[in-house]
């Protein structure tokens, strides 16, 4: 579904990504781990095209969207939850989840609106109060929410469990596993190796811009080289 | 007592100037962190426009709207031509590059206007009316009228439509506002059109009271900016209070103290917010977790 060849990117004159080559495959979730500063939220910025590419290319269902403004992005169905949610904070919970439909018609949002209450609960509880308000969790499933709201086919999750007490972790990787049966494509970044390998089915491992692993969930999680670096065994 | 009452209403009118022209700023502000200080040509062009248009003969309701349609394009341009190739520059360049713009519109304005004052006749004549005792221009209600207006459209544009909340995401979180699909660049060429709009609307209104010349938008950005910071940059309900609170406190100070300080009303408004409360009357304390 996604396919990401040779994919450079840059922060001024400092290479964050070097040649990043990788494949979302539909249906599945594909992890993508690494430790700090390795490049996973700048290559979640690429894809959502709100951080220029210096070369590389994106495919998306067979089409080439490298050049692709960030809103055209969306509604050809890629979404983001991004890293530290970045909730609108002085808006309403509800107003939020509609904004994350902003590209699409009345009835939709409205429908968008009935899947994401119905998973997240609590949000249909807090519906009338500003984003702000609520809690670390809670802003994380808003923010998943709102990403769900464009009705996307890629789902792109940027360290949803950071920040998140071990009950909530579990609660929001076993949203994405929902998510999964419904038939969302997610790419999952997560320094929480473990966590995310073990729901994926396929994984990368990357390494200051460059990956440096691939294989099957499992497969990584047994790898001893993965092992060792990353699940700290 | 009436004479209070004629500072009130001449406090009030002026106020809801500077308060349409801080709503200005407010507005591009939200969009893109630029302080716009070309707000004040906006509202010399809606002055002067239609004060050349009416003397061609175009009757006043069209002359203001061709008006305001010369102010957004103008505005438009702006945006197309200055601010958006200068994208991702620090604020400061988007602030002088503002500047620049004004200092050039004001040039242009000259040649192509001419460099004296002039004057609109009051909408409803120019026969004070008496309330209370006080003697009140008819205009001025048209200048409250007309700043009523602004505010509640504006009120109900962002508060009910999707448009509308996407500008005020668009202020809360620009990352979040593109990554949810919002084409921020449209929004902020939209802030640019609304404020000019707005700018423009305020000129068109003043003229009969206060008279118009290629450099009135100087001292009314200034005002403004006073208003909207006073306010506390950001909310548009603080630069509607910001700027009639700045208004009051100018006529009060005319009336009462002496009218050869007026102007420096502003400037001590401005030292005030920045020594005692930079977050302004409105200006909301961050209370985003992270
Ligand atoms: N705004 C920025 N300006 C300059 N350099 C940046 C910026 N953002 C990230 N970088 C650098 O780019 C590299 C990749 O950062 P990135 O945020 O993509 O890493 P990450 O894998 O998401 O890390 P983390 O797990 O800590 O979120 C790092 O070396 C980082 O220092
Ligand atoms: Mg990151």
């Amino acid at each position: 579904m996604l396919d990401v060849a040779d994919l450079h990117a840059a922060y001024g004159r400092i290479l964050a990504l070097k040649g990043i080559t990788l494949r979302v495959e539909t249906g599945e979730i594909t992890a993508l781990v690494g430790g700090n500063g390795a490049g996973k939220t700048t290559l979640l910025r690429c894809l959502s095209g709100v951080h220029p590419v210096k070369s590389g290319r994106v495919t998306f269902h067979g089409d080439e969207i490298t050049a692709f403004p960030a809103h055209a992005r969306v509604a050809a169905g890629i979404a983001q939850s991004p890293e530290g949610r970045q909730v609108f904070g002085p808006l309403s919970v509800e107003d939020n989840l509609r904004l994350g439909a902003f590209r699409r018609g009345r009835a939709d949002t409205e429908a968008g609106l009935d899947r994401v209450y119905g998973m997240f609960d609590i949000l249909k509880t807090k519906r009338h109060l500003q984003a702000a308000g609520l809690s670390g969790g809670q802003q994380q499933m808003l923010a998943i929410g709102r990403a769900l709201m464009s009705g996307p086919r890629l789902l792109l999750l940027d360290e949803p469990s950071m920040g998140l007490a071990p009950l909530l972790v579990d609660q929001i990787l076993a949203a994405v596993v929902a998510l999964k049966a419904q038939g969302v494509t997610v790419l999952l970044v997560e320094q929480n190796a473990s966590a995310a390998l073990s729901i994926a089915d396929r994984g990368y491992v990357i390494e200051t811009g460059r990956i440096a692993h691939s294989g099957t969930g499992l497969a990584l999680l047994h790898d001893p080289a993965v092992r060792e670096a990353y699940l700290g065994v | 007592m009436p004479e209070l009452l004629q500072f009130l209403v001449s406090g009030l009118t002026i106020g809801a100037v500077y308060a349409l022209v801080a709503l200005g700023f407010t507005l591009i502000h939200n969009a893109s962190d630029v302080v716009n200080f070309a707000q004040g040509e906006f509202v010399m062009l809606g002055g002067m426009v239609t004060v050349f248009a009416t003397a061609a003969g175009i009757p006043l309701p069209l002359a203001a709207l061709l008006a305001i349609a010369v102010a957004v394009l103008v505005g438009l341009a702006l945006h197309r031509l200055a601010i958006e190739p200068a994208r991702g520059a620090s604020a400061v360049t988007l602030i002088i590059i503002t500047i620049g713009a004004s200092i050039f519109l004001r040039g242009v304005a000259q040649i192509v206007f001419d460099k004296r004052f002039h004057q609109l006749p009051g909408f409803s004549g120019n026969d004070p009316i008496m309330v209370l005792g006080a003697a009140i221009l008819p205009q001025s209600f048209w200048v409250l009228g007309g700043a009523l207006i602004v505010f509640c459209g504006l009120f109900l544009f962002l508060e009910r439509t999707l448009m509308g909340k996407a500008v005020l995401a668009t202020a809360a979180n620009r990352l979040a506002a593109r990554l949810v699909g919002v084409d921020t660049s449209f929004v902020l060429a939209l802030s640019f059109g609304l404020s000019a709009a707005i700018g423009a609307l305020a000129g068109i209104l003043i003229t009969p009271i206060t008279l118009t010349s290629f450099d009135v938008g100087t001292l009314l950005a200034l005002k403004g900016f006073a208003a909207a910071m006073l306010g506390g940059m950001g909310s548009p309900l603080g630069a509607v209070v910001g700027g009639l609170v700045l208004g009051l406190l100018e006529a009060l100070g005319a009336g009462y103290v002496s009218s050869a300080y007026k102007d420096a009303v502003a400037f001590l408004v401005i030292l005030a917010v920045l020594f005692s409360m930079p977050q302004g009357l409105f200006g909301h304390r961050s209370v985003e977790r992270v």
